[in-house]
Parts: structure tokens; C-alpha cells; sequence
């Protein structure tokens, strides 16, 4: 049973290092853009655009790297689309975001067509755990770049958001619009260049999943990570680093239904592929209770209007 | 359901049909009926998996004269693939509607053959009842578990025999592939074991790569599976070093190093059958299986995984199997301990359909 309580925690270190990497993106972009006042729901619209978009750059010109930039780019003119049609008097953010989930995933399953066959250059994975002599430890070590990138612009975005003045530009416009004004900010420029900002990260959380893992582009790849990706960043209190932890333990519970299995657990795994979700609202429930919790929330956000 | 109400569509179709047929002259007699063939895909038909099986087969009748094909891909299974096939009926004219996904078939197919009582309506998987489905509706299922046993013969002699099967759904035409798989297995390597890990839905991407890596550091040295887009679980299995076996449609060209064999249907045999039965006037026939004895299925063409003796006993199997050999020979216990095989069943037994185990010798459980 000690054995196979480890097989079931590397998996789960394991899960959480590979399937954790688009979330945290698409949380962290949604972070910036709810930070600024405005929600965008259509991030699952550029996640999955950016995979299609990584795919089918990185097949065309051979460079994975380069497939990355561009879903980014994807990515960037959908959150600019968004923050644009946003910016027009009497707009609601939330429709437009549910306009813009089904523009991106249609748009890339329209363009997307003819890479589904195709095989293109992948991202290749820094292996960390070589060392340990393990090969199921050093599988679950084989760590993709981006996770890095991502860890590293969260740190980057929480100190950001309290000591640079881009930050807290960022924070005024979120909490008070009016305050904003007064001091001379543009509160739609600010929240355009947020959301577009964000809808960039999104894009290259798009790319891990087409480039890396699960490694291919075809229409089924996203199923809903990029709507989760959204609920996680309430669920992490609108704080980069709470998005990274929340973004790895949703990735280590998806591990869990099938290495439970992998070990001959074996009864009841549609309760325990449900793990990540019934997780995700457990924890909800306890943290959005508090009144310290009532405090994070940006005061412009309209579903908190 | 919308099913009874009268669309604008089907309103313009039946007026322009009857503007149509008053501008004919009466009492031409036609030799033959022009066969328009309309099929819905439940995923887009390219997928490396179940749906490009069938828009492959689909696609060698085009050719025909005589036949006309109406394809749509992404069609979910809920009122929208009513309204695909009533739209093909009433637009295209479609006198053979095929509906290829399992959920397609209660309510929708039922519902609409009631309601189109000349159009022939055909579903792949063995659901038609004779005495409560109407007789202008149907099933057709090659029966791949057979494929499967001859996967599992060619990976118990290319590996060690820990053989790993990524599944969906334990419903009893997921099991028997799980089952026969294990079965070919054990005909060569007596210690061979299948682990299955379900992941409870047809496509799940991130979810079917997770269960492959669970089941490499299971040490398992073959990994195939029952999914309707294996791409992502031989993809990930090849990168992980370990050997592959395919299923639904070819997936050779994704795994050169460890390709194996795959279990593929050959949708062409049963197609080609119901067109030629229309243009001839004839009804096809309600309940159309089959397998290996009347060509309706093949394996993938062996790749770099298969080894000599593999691909000897692989074919050895595939002939025993066009002869009309038994797979399921008693006596076998289910892996509960509890005998579930008591006698030899023919290929096409009944008992069969209803299986809801998984034999001793698989690691994994149906709940």
C-alpha cells in the first residue's frame, strides 16, 4: 500500500506540473483584466484559438517557439476585441465575453480544420528529475518552460500590482472608476490594454496545451479549462499567487481519477475524475464566506455590482 | 423535442416538392433509385478515430454513380442531430440517413422513422428491437472486439505482456473489446494482464493522456485503447517509450517507433450493401453484424513494434477468426472471481451483447 500511496503522489506531482500550466495562464490574464473592473468570459474562445493557432504556426514554420508568439497574438486581438466592444457606451462585459468564447472556439475550429491530421514541432521539456534514478519521479520532473514562465509572472504580477505604478493604476480603476478619473486616468484605456494584456496570456496557455500536453490540436483538446481557469481566479481571490497553488492542485486532483485506477483503486472513478470540481466548490464554499474575502473582490467587477 | 412541430423549412420543402411534382408527367418508371446518403458524425471526421473510420468508408462511395453523400461532423447528441438528419430528409432528399454515434439513436432515430416512414434510418451500434422500433429504422455493428483479439495476440508477443487499455465509457461493446484484447493476450503469453483505466467520456483529451502516463508508470509496455480519437493516447504512449496498439481507424503514421497492429472497422462492406439494396428496391436489412468472417473488419498493417512471431500469430488469429472461430471458450471466471463463461459462445451470441464484466486477467472495474 506505501508503494502505492507513492505511485498516487507522483501522479499527482506529476498531474500538477503538466495539466496546471494553462490554467495558471488564462488565470493570471483573467486576473489582470478583473483587477482592472472588467470581466472576460470568452477566455475559453482564446485558449482554444491559441492552440489552434500554436499548432498550425508551429507545423507551418517548424518552430514551436514561434507558435507560442502567435497564439499570444491570437490571444491578444481577441482580449483587444473584447476590451474594444467593451469600451461602447451601454455594453455588458459578461455577454460580450459569452460572444467572444463562441467567435474564438469557432473561428478555430473553422481555420483549425486542416491541422487536425497533420503532426507539427512540440515544446520539448526541461527534465528536472533525471538525478533521482526514479523513472516515475523523474517523468513527473520533465517540466515544460512555460510552467516557469508562468510561476514567474505571477511573482512578477503580485509585486506589480502593489508597488509599481502600473499596478496600482491597474488596482484604482478596478476598485473605483470615479477615483480613477479624478487623478486623470483613462479608465477604458486602462482597461483595454488589461484585457488585451489578457487575453495574451490566455493565448499562450492555448499553445501549452496544443504544443505540450496534451500535445495535439483537435476540437475536443480544451473542454472547458478556460471557463474553470475563469471560476479559479474568484476562487483565488483575485491574487496571482493563490491562482498558481489553485491552478496546481486542480491539476493534481485531475491526476487522481486515473492513478487511483493505475493502482487498482478502481471502483468509483466517475466520482473520483469529478475530484477537481467537487474540490473547487468545497473550498469556494469555506473561503467566499468571510468578510476578509468580501474585501478582494474589485469594486468595479458588474458581477459584484 | 420539436419533433411533431412543422418547421418554415419543412413548410417551403413540402410546397416546393408538390410545385415540383405537378410539373412532372405522370408514369415514368425508373430502373434504379438514385441513393442520397445522408450521415452525421458526432465529432469531426478527421479525428484519427471512430469518426474518420466512417467518413473513410463514406468517402470510397462517392465515387459510385448513382449515389449522392450529405455529411455533417459535430453534431452533439441531443435535439440538434434531429434537426441535422430531418434537414438532410427534407432538403437534400436523403432516403438513407446513417447516424453514426451511439446517443443519436433513443429518441432521436426512433422518433424520426416514425415520422419518415420512407426514408431508411440505420444506426451503428446493435440497438434495434424488432418488436418495439419501427421497421424503417435499423442497426449495423461490426463486431471489433474481434480486431482487438488479434491486437492483443500481436502485443502478448511484441512485449512482456502487460498490455494497458485507456477506455471510455464500460458500456458491454467497451468491455468485450477489453476482454478479447486480454483473451488474443493470453492465447500467446498465459501471464498476460490488460490494466484499464476509464476516463467516462468518448473525448477528453487531458484526461486520456493522464490515464496513458498513469499506466506507463504502471509498467505497462503496450498501451491501446477504446476512446473515439486515439491520437492523443498513441501519441503520448510513443513519446513515452512504450509500444502501441491502434483502434477505430489507422493510427500508424503517429507512433513509427511502437506501432503494433490497431483494430479498424470497414464501414465500406455495410455501406456499399445498403446502397446497393436501395438502388435496387430491396429493404437492407434490419440488423446487419458482423466481423472478421464477412469482411467487415481489418487490422492496421503491422508497424515497427510488431515483432516476427507477432505478425505470424496475428495472422494465424485473423484466419482462425475468418473461419469462424470462437473467442469466448469456456470456462472463464470474471476477474470477481464469479464464472461468466461457462460454455463456448459463438462469435455473434447474444449473451454476449449483455456483458458487464471484465474477465480474471483485467486490472480495472466497471463502477
Amino acid at each position: 500500500m506505501d508503494n502505492a500511496l507513492v505511485t498516487v503522489l507522483i501522479a499527482m506531482l506529476g498531474g500538477a506540473i503538466r495539466v496546471s500550466t494553462p490554467f495558471m495562464f488564462v488565470a493570471l490574464g483573467e486576473t489582470l483584466t478583473e483587477k482592472s473592473g472588467r470581466i472576460n468570459l470568452g477566455l475559453e474562445g482564446n485558449l482554444v484559438l491559441g492552440a489552434m493557432v500554436a499548432y498550425a504556426v508551429s507545423y507551418l514554420s517548424g518552430n514551436a517557439w514561434l507558435g507560442v508568439l502567435a497564439a499570444g497574438g491570437s490571444g491578444l486581438f481577441l482580449g483587444a476585441l473584447h476590451g474594444y466592444i467593451c469600451k461602447l457606451p451601454r455594453v455588458n462585459d459578461i455577454a460580450v465575453g459569452i460572444a467572444m468564447m463562441s467567435f474564438g472556439t469557432g473561428l478555430a475550429f473553422f481555420f483549425g480544420k486542416p491541422f487536425i491530421q497533420p503532426t507539427a514541432p512540440r515544446l520539448d521539456a526541461i527534465p528536472l528529475g533525471d538525478w533521482t534514478g526514479n523513472p516515475a519521479l523523474a517523468q513527473a520532473l520533465q517540466v515544460n518552460p512555460l510552467f516557469f514562465v508562468g510561476i514567474a509572472l505571477a511573482v512578477f504580477m503580485f509585486w506589480a500590482f502593489r508597488n509599481t505604478r502600473w499596478g496600482l493604476i491597474v488596482r484604482m480603476t478596478g476598485d473605483s472608476a470615479a477615483s480613477a478619473k479624478a487623478m486623470g486616468v483613462s479608465v477604458d484605456l486602462v482597461r483595454f490594454l488589461a484585457t488585451a494584456a489578457g487575453g495574451f496570456l490566455a493565448g499562450i496557455g492555448g499553445a501549452f496545451l496544443s504544443l505540450y500536453y496534451p500535445g495535439s490540436w483537435n476540437q475536443g483538446l480544451s473542454s472547458g479549462q478556460g471557463l474553470m481557469a475563469v471560476a479559479l481566479v474568484i476562487f483565488a481571490r483575485w491574487d496571482p499567487i493563490k491562482c498558481i497553488f489553485a491552478a496546481l492542485l486542480f491539476g493534481a486532483a485531475g491526476a487522481l481519477g486515473p492513478s487511483l485506477q493505475s493502482i487498482g483503486i478502481s471502483q468509483g472513478y466517475y466520482f473520483f475524475n469529478a475530484a477537481p470540481y467537487i474540490l473547487t466548490l468545497i473550498i469556494m464554499i469555506i473561503s467566499a464566506g468571510s468578510k476578509a474575502a468580501a474585501r478582494d473582490v474589485p469594486g468595479e467587477l458588474s458581477i459584484t455590482k | 423535442m420539436t419533433l411533431t412541430a412543422i418547421s418554415r423549412r419543412r413548410l417551403l420543402k413540402v410546397g416546393a416538392a408538390g410545385l415540383a411534382a405537378s410539373a412532372l408527367p405522370f408514369g415514368i418508371a425508373r430502373a434504379q433509385t438514385n441513393v442520397v446518403l445522408g450521415i452525421v458524425y458526432v465529432g469531426p471526421k478527421d479525428d484519427f478515430g471512430w469518426n474518420q473510420a466512417h467518413a473513410v468508408s463514406v468517402e470510397s462511395l462517392k465515387a459510385l454513380p448513382g449515389i449522392t453523400v450529405v455529411e455533417e461532423e459535430n453534431v452533439p447528441e441531443t435535439d440538434a442531430v434531429a434537426k441535422s438528419m430531418e434537414s438532410m430528409i427534407n432538403l437534400d432528399g436523403a432516403n438513407l440517413i446513417l447516424a453514426t454515434s451511439f446517443g443519436y439513436y433513443n429518441p432521436f432515430v426512433v422518433e424520426l422513422a416514425k415520422k419518415y416512414p420512407d426514408v431508411t434510418f440505420r444506426h451503428a451500434a446493435p440497438l434495434w428491437n424488432k418488436d418495439k422500433d419501427p421497421a424503417n429504422a435499423g442497426s449495423y455493428f461490426p463486431y471489433l472486439n474481434q480486431a482487438h483479439y488479434v491486437n492483443g495476440v500481436a502485443a502478448g508477443l511484441s512485449s512482456g505482456g502487460k498490455i494497458g487499455f485507456v477506455a471510455a465509457k464500460p458500456i458491454p461493446s467497451v468491455l468485450s473489446n477489453i476482454n478479447s484484447a486480454l483473451l488474443g493476450a493470453r492465447s500467446v503469453n498465459p501471464n498476460a494482464t490488460v490494466q484499464v483505466i476509464f476516463t467516462g467520456e468518448w473525448s477528453l483529451p487531458v484526461r486520456e493522456a493522464e490515464a496513458t502516463n498513469a499506466l506507463v508508470d504502471a509498467g505497462c509496455e503496450v498501451i491501446t485503447c477504446h476512446v473515439d480519437s486515439p491520437k492523443v493516447v498513441i501519441e503520448t504512449a510513443e513519446g513515452r517509450g512504450v509500444k502501441t496498439a491502434g483502434h477505430n481507424a489507422s493510427q500508424a503514421p503517429l507512433a513509427p517507433k511502437g506501432f503494433i497492429t490497431g483494430a479498424e472497422y470497414k464501414w465500406e462492406t455495410i455501406y456499399k450493401s445498403y446502397a446497393d439494396d436501395i438502388a435496387a428496391g430491396k429493404t437492407p436489412p434490419n440488423f446487419l453484424v458482423g466481423g472478421y468472417n464477412n469482411d467487415m473488419l481489418r487490422n492496421t498493417p503491422y508497424g515497427a513494434g510488431a515483432t516476427p512471431e507477432a505478425i505470424a500469430a496475428a495472422d494465424a488469429a485473423i484466419a482462425a477468426l475468418v473461419a469462424g472461430a470462437p473467442i469466448y471458450k469456456g470456462t472463464l471466471k470474471d476477474n470477481a472471481g464469479n464464472v461468466v463463461v461457462d460454455k463456448d459462445y459463438d462469435n455473434y451470441d447474444p449473451y454476449l451483447d449483455g456483458m458487464n464484466w471484465l474477465l480474471e486477467g483485467v486490472q480495472g472495474s466497471i463502477t
